[in-house]
């Protein structure tokens, strides 16, 4: 118990640390990007924060797998503190991409695909918190939630190839060299590796979440658990 | 034929089912009977394949579960106080759908003879939903005893009838659900459990709190062994 | 608690496997047969069921027929629309309706056996779990058919527009399966919520908007009369969405039957 919480001090420090770095390398390193000026930088969050979520919910995806075939609760707290996390970034990415699409593109939001199969995502996900505050027996509803948390992640490639395939003005960042795409941008190397770094960092800031609400999830549920022994020794 | 060992369930942290042993030999007529939440329907529940044990063992006829369920579930018939019944089919459409799904041969032969058993053959094309809850049981148990199981189980059959209806319901038991077979009946009435079974169980808190076969008991202090034993 | 739990999943994978490995071994080729007559028979089963308890009560068909009528007649006074904006509108209002109306249909089908407890007489049956779901899907999928068939020439008429072109069929049939697929499975979840009418609508929709685009964009391309190389696509998106969730459909719906 008491390595655990040192562990996560150690990664809780690290975390900030990198993400320091990160910070500073976006501001100070990276060169500013011809066409959209300072605003763009704010690429190097919004970019790594929807990766991660979409992480977030691949985790969620095979900690459902894992507990539906082995029974174990464990699986259950971890899918289910990632679907948390998950959305935590999913909201950063809105906004952040908002505040980006205001200066650029003179619009706060657009239907445009990409985005759209985004919020939809986001919708799943919230459908699943929901989904576990509308049942009562514990292990019916890790169960349930856990074939919704299948069920959710495979439509999303999906609803994303059948948005794809509408034209999209979403900057299409790497790869693409699509014509239709408009406001794309090509990386040059310092862009490179400020990019992965920050994408790096917030993958890490993930897995500090992640665990740290885990923790808190177990904790919690020990509670629970005297609390019950204590009722019924002296009830 | 039923067999239990240290059979637990859990439902979150509440503790239903504590260690439960229980032996049903074959042929023998056990009534079940203990308070309200003594744990009878989970145990019920949990031997006739509908829900799974936290911890321990069950095995019907053989057969253990939840692994071998399927099979366990060819060899038992279950009656319980929900009466599984549609109300929009007739009585005949209602054995005919279940005849399907268990795989019986010779469909409408095997029909008739229960309809004529639990003596609601004359009503056979009427909609279950004009039935009473008495006529509603009978065919409760024609579907459970239609695909000859060798285990019977039965959850509060007499919940909700009257003097008649559960007089009928005796006789129905006794001869066509109980004879050859194993039986589990809980029950809340236990004069009726005395008259029916070869052994009462009493069920408390979640575990089997006394055993005997009705040789050994004296009907007329039941009644108080009962109150003792639950409180 | 925990010890308990962790136990008992380790010691019943065991023996569960070694159950199942030795019914494998003993049982000869020829017993396969009787087993898959009795996993279709059980399915047909359950489908006769459903249909002849609805021609009885006509509760269902009744319901998501009015309401189907009540969206048309609302986007009717809600859209006021040109013949151009009409022919553009239509496939969207066609999908609106049907998908509505499918939920309707969807959560009352599942409902009625929970609430009348005759899920449990389904579960007794000696049958796979899958062939249940088989049945109430295939249920499902009649049902909506039955509702569309008379939607679709009411819009035909409405919107002065000809719907009886067989690919459209093609695609109303395909996006129908997939949403009857989707829709059976989340239903059995929904059925086990507090708040069930309302979770039902609430997971089915974002993960049936894939079927939506492409039934919505395919309908529409058909009777743009558009090329194969549009309508195809769709087709094959929709296609594809069907035998993904059929099949995991298939695999995940023991998890939540089971208690």
């Amino acid at each position: 118990m008491e390595k655990s919480s040192r562990n996560l001090q150690i990664l809780n420090i690290a975390t900030i640390l990198l993400m320091v770095i990160a910070t500073g390398l976006v501001f100070l390193y990276a060169p500013q990007e011809r066409t959209m000026g300072e605003v763009q930088r704010i690429f190097y969050f919004h970019v790594p924060s929807a990766w991660v979520s979409m992480l977030a919910f691949f985790v969620t995806l095979v900690t459902s797998i894992a507990y539906l075939r082995s029974g174990n609760p464990r699986w259950d707290i971890i899918g289910r503190s990632s679907v948390e996390v998950g959305l935590i970034f999913t909201l950063m990415t809105i906004l952040s991409g908002s505040i980006w699409a205001r200066p650029s593109w003179n619009t706060w939001w657009t239907w445009d695909p990409r985005l759209t199969t985004y919020t939809i995502m986001a919708l799943i996900y919230v459908a699943y918190l929901m989904l576990r505050q509308s049942i009562e027996d514990p292990e019916r509803r890790a169960r349930l939630a856990a074939v919704y948390g299948i069920v959710g992640f495979v439509t999303v490639p999906l609803t994303f190839m059948s948005i794809r395939w509408w034209r999209t003005i979403h900057p299409v960042v790497i790869g693409s060299g699509s014509a239709t795409a408009q406001g794309g941008f090509d990386m040059t190397s310092p862009m490179r590796l400020v990019f992965f770094f920050s994408l790096f960092a917030f993958t890490v800031l993930y897995f500090c979440f992640l665990a740290s609400r885990v923790r808190l999830e177990n904790l919690a549920e020990r509670v629970e658990q005297m609390k019950a022994k204590l009722l019924s020794a002296g009830g | 034929m039923i067999e239990t060992r240290s059979l637990t369930k859990n439902f979150g942290l509440q503790r239903v089912l504590r260690g439960v042993d229980l032996e049903v030999a074959p042929g023998e007529f056990v009534a079940l009977v203990g308070p309200n939440g003594a744990g009878k329907t989970t145990l019920l529940r949990i031997l006739a394949t509908l829900s799974r044990p936290s911890f321990g063992q069950a095995r019907i006829a053989g057969f253990r579960l939840p692994a071998a369920a399927d099979e366990a579930r060819r060899r038992l018939g279950v009656v319980s106080h929900h009466p599984l019944l549609y109300g929009d089919l007739t009585a005949e459409e209602n054995l005919l759908f279940y005849a399907r799904m268990y795989g019986i041969r010779q469909r409408a032969e095997r029909i008739n003879t229960v309809l004529k058993q639990v003596g609601l053959a004359a009503r056979r094309r009427d909609l279950v939903r004009t039935f009473s809850r008495g006529m509603q049981q009978r065919l409760a148990i024609a579907r459970a005893v239609l695909h000859e199981p060798e285990v019977m189980l039965f959850d509060e059959p007499y919940t909700g009838l009257d003097q008649d209806a559960s007089a009928m319901l005796d006789g129905v038991l006794r001869d066509v659900a109980a004879r050859g077979r194993t039986v589990l009946m809980t029950t809340h009435d236990l004069a009726r459990g005395l008259a029916l079974a070869d052994r009462m169980v009493i069920l408390s808190r979640g575990v089997i709190a006394y055993s005997a076969r009705r040789g050994e008991i004296d009907p007329a202090t039941f009644g108080q062994t009962y109150a003792a034993v639950v409180n | 608690m925990s010890e308990v739990s962790s136990q008992k999943p380790v010691a019943q994978a065991q023996t569960e496997s070694e159950t199942a490995a030795s019914r494998r071994a003993k049982r000869p080729l020829s017993d396969y047969r009787p087993l898959i007559a009795d996993y279709f028979r059980a399915a047909g089963a359950v489908i006769w069921k459903d249909l002849s308890a609805e021609r009885r009560s006509k509760e269902l068909i009744s319901a998501m027929l009015v309401f189907s009528l009540l969206v048309v007649l609302i986007f009717n006074f809600a859209l006021e629309l040109d013949r151009q904006a009409r022919e553009n509108v239509v496939s969207g209002v066609l999908w609106v309706t049907f998908i509505f109306a499918g939920t309707i249909g969807l959560n009352r089908s599942l409902a009625m056996e929970k609430d009348r407890g005759s899920l449990d007489g389904l579960l007794l049956a000696p049958v796979d779990r899958s062939a249940l779901y088989f049945g109430k899907a295939v249920g499902n999928l009649i049902f909506m058919g039955l509702v569309e068939a008379i939607i679709l020439p009411l819009l035909s008429v409405l919107f002065n527009l000809p719907l009886s072109h067989p690919l459209l069929l093609l695609v109303v049939l395909l996006g129908t399966v997939g949403y009857a697929a989707v829709g059976t499975l989340l239903a059995s979840i929904a059925v086990h919520s507090r708040a069930r009418d309302v979770m039902l609508p609430i997971m089915l929709f974002p993960v049936a908007i894939p079927v939506l685009v492409a039934s919505v964009k395919a309908s529409a391309a058909i009777l743009a009369a558009a090329g194969w190389d549009e309508i195809g696509l769709w087709i094959n998106l929709l296609i594809g969405y069907d035998v993904i969730f059929v099949a995991i459909a298939f695999m995940v719906f023991d998890y939540v039957v089971e208690e």
